[in-house]
């Protein structure tokens, strides 16, 4: 049927014609067909198959992009050649600015004490411990807000305002409260980490596009199903970030307790190692103790963080034009 | 009848009424173009027909077991893969973890897209995407299939493509479609029955059918599409200053 074939590009339209404005008609140039325009199945299948070729972009080879490991690494050269730079000026006192390599025999120092490998460990291993429980107690209590209404209003301002409320500040009244244990140094963190993986999961949750909802609806999702199904899975962008920043949160709330609550049953942290500097006036440990937690921060967005969120970005289409 | 709207009546907040007084049936196995200006209220007349909204007015019967629906953009899970969007809508239906792969593969078959069951939605074009919605929608395995604006997004060359899909598709599985659209040629070139609805409120003022002669003979379609468009502008122009 080769006259069904010929689809019209521009139909005579007699009621157009006779009365009305021109104005859509030669607004829309290409129109729609108003018959079939494929002869039957296979030929409607190879014309799809052809537009979908030619629509979807052909795989791209993932390769190692080194100008990602090499730029950053630049950068930290140049930062370190320019602090021996200003050292060798001479401008300072060496004992108030050590250079590079002043430092660098300072961790050799520590590393030989074993005080280095302590502190590291010993901070690593509470900063993870207390995330991790933020994480199990900020997650439902999320999850809670974001979905009731009244919770939300009731608590909402709240929590966003614990966020805003610096975590030392709770320092003083956990060593009244817990006096010089562990016990402190995790409340503090707490306090850091679980409002913000709360917001974060809100956030998460709000920004789920509406139809999403509706398609669940329709397609005859339960609560739960809708929740674990549908909500989850959309909200976890957002979630991610609400992590990371719980991390950066417990991390820094920890540096600070552990900065100031030193002595008791309190074991030998970073920030321990930092203030014991202080006390010495030794601003080689200090500096050492500032790298030393800059370097774990650093790290774990790298190792743990980055690639968690890349994969996801990646699996959705998010990466797309970002300059990650 | 599986689709009776009597009186159909929706307002949201105390603003003017969106629809007023909706009349309309609609047979089991018939194709049905909704057509209307933009804004007139199809989409939510297409929501309250699909249990998203509820009417404020008037009465509706629409199959026990609900509607599937389409929706304009894809509306896809980005999380998922084609397939994995098609076994969800199965899983949620109820059908059993060893059929949901089979029956997803049927599907993306059916519409033409056996190979691409692993991508993820933006890998896919638009034209796909919809296709990979229309097999979702199929998923459902509802008799009423309710569609607004689905091709709207597509380039003229991918709808008319669509066009000839959804018709074939339509006839394989005899469902009860009804199509929203603002585009009078689509709403010939689709539907059995063309409704058109007023703006301001909407209400279904006149229904014109179309013929297998309309489908074959393109200067008779395109009369039947001037006259729809001259009724269309009558009933925009009653809203000019
Ligand atoms: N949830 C809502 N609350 C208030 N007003 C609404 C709501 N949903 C739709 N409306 C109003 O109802 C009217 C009809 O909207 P609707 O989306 O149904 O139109 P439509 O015909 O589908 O338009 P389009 O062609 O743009 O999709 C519009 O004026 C819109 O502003
Ligand atoms: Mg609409």
């Amino acid at each position: 049927m080769p006259s069904n074939t010929t689809p019209l590009a521009e139909a005579p339209a007699p009621g157009e014609a006779s009365g009305a404005s021109s104005d859509a008609s030669s607004a829309e140039k290409v129109h729609a067909a108003l018959t079939r325009s494929s002869t039957g199945n296979e030929d409607l299948r190879e014309l799809e198959s052809g537009l979908d070729s030619l629509q979807s972009d052909a795989a791209r080879a993932v390769r190692i992009d080194w100008s990602r490991i090499l730029l950053p690494v630049a950068a930290l050269v140049v930062l370190i050649l320019a602090w021996q730079f200003y050292v060798s000026l001479g401008l300072k006192r060496r004992d108030l600015v050590p250079g590079p390599l002043d430092v660098l025999g300072q961790f050799g120092t520590l590393w030989a004490e074993g005080s280095l490998q302590e502190a590291v460990w010993t901070s690593l291993q509470r900063g993870l411990v207390g995330f991790l429980i933020s994480v199990a107690i900020a997650t439902p209590i999320g999850l809670l807000l974001a979905q009731v209404a009244p919770l939300r209003r009731a608590f909402g301002p709240l929590i966003s305002g614990l966020q805003v409320l610096p975590s030392v500040a709770w320092v003083p009244a956990a060593i009244i409260w817990f006096g010089l244990t562990d016990a402190t140094v995790y409340f503090v963190v707490f306090m850091g980490a679980i409002p913000s993986i709360i917001n974060g999961l809100i956030s998460g949750v709000d920004q789920i596009p509406p139809q999403y909802r509706s398609v669940g609806t329709v397609l005859g999702a339960s609560r739960l199903q809708m929740a674990v199904q549908i909500i989850l899975p959309a909200a976890l962008p957002g979630y991610l970030s609400g992590l990371k920043q719980g991390w950066a949160f417990s991390w820094r709330s920890l540096m600070a307790a552990e900065i100031i609550a030193v002595g008791g049953t309190i074991g030998f942290g970073l920030g321990s190692m930092l203030n014991q500097g202080r006390d010495l006036a030794d601003m080689t440990v200090v500096m050492s103790a500032i790298l030393l937690i800059l370097a774990v921060g650093i790290l774990i967005e790298l190792l743990v963080f980055a690639p968690i969120e890349k994969r996801l970005l990646r699996r959705r289409g998010l990466l797309a034009g970002s300059t990650r | 009848m599986p689709v009776v709207l009597e009186n159909l009546g929706k307002r949201f907040g105390d603003g003017a009424p969106v629809l007023d007084d909706v009349n309309a049936n609609i047979a089991q196995g018939e194709f049905v173009a909704l057509l209307g200006a933009s804004g007139c209220g199809k989409s939510t007349l297409l929501n309250i027909m699909a249990g998203l909204e509820l009417p404020t007015s008037g009465a509706l019967e629409v199959p026990s077991d609900g509607a599937a629906f389409m929706f304009q953009d894809a509306a896809l899970f980005p999380w998922l893969t084609a397939r994995e969007n098609i076994e969800l809508a199965l899983k949620l239906r109820g059908v059993g973890k060893a059929d949901r792969r089979t029956k997803a593969n049927e599907l993306l078959d059916l519409v033409h897209l056996g190979g691409a069951g692993d991508k993820r939605p933006h890998e896919l074009s638009g034209g796909m995407r919809q296709r990979v919605s229309l097999a979702r929608s199929l998923a459902q395995d509802r008799q009423l299939l309710l569609m607004d604006e689905p091709f709207a997004a597509l380039d003229a060359i991918t709808r008319d493509l669509l066009h000839d899909e959804l018709e074939r598709i339509w006839k394989e599985t005899g469902r009860t479609i009804v199509f929203v659209t603002h585009n009078v040629r689509e709403a010939v070139r689709l539907g059995q029955r063309v409704l058109l609805l007023s703006s301001r409120p909407g209400r279904v003022v006149q229904e014109w059918n179309v013929t297998e002669e309309h489908r074959t003979d393109a200067g008779l379609a395109g009369q039947l599409t001037g006259v729809i468009t001259a009724r269309l502008r009558e009933e925009i122009r009653r809203h000019a200053k």
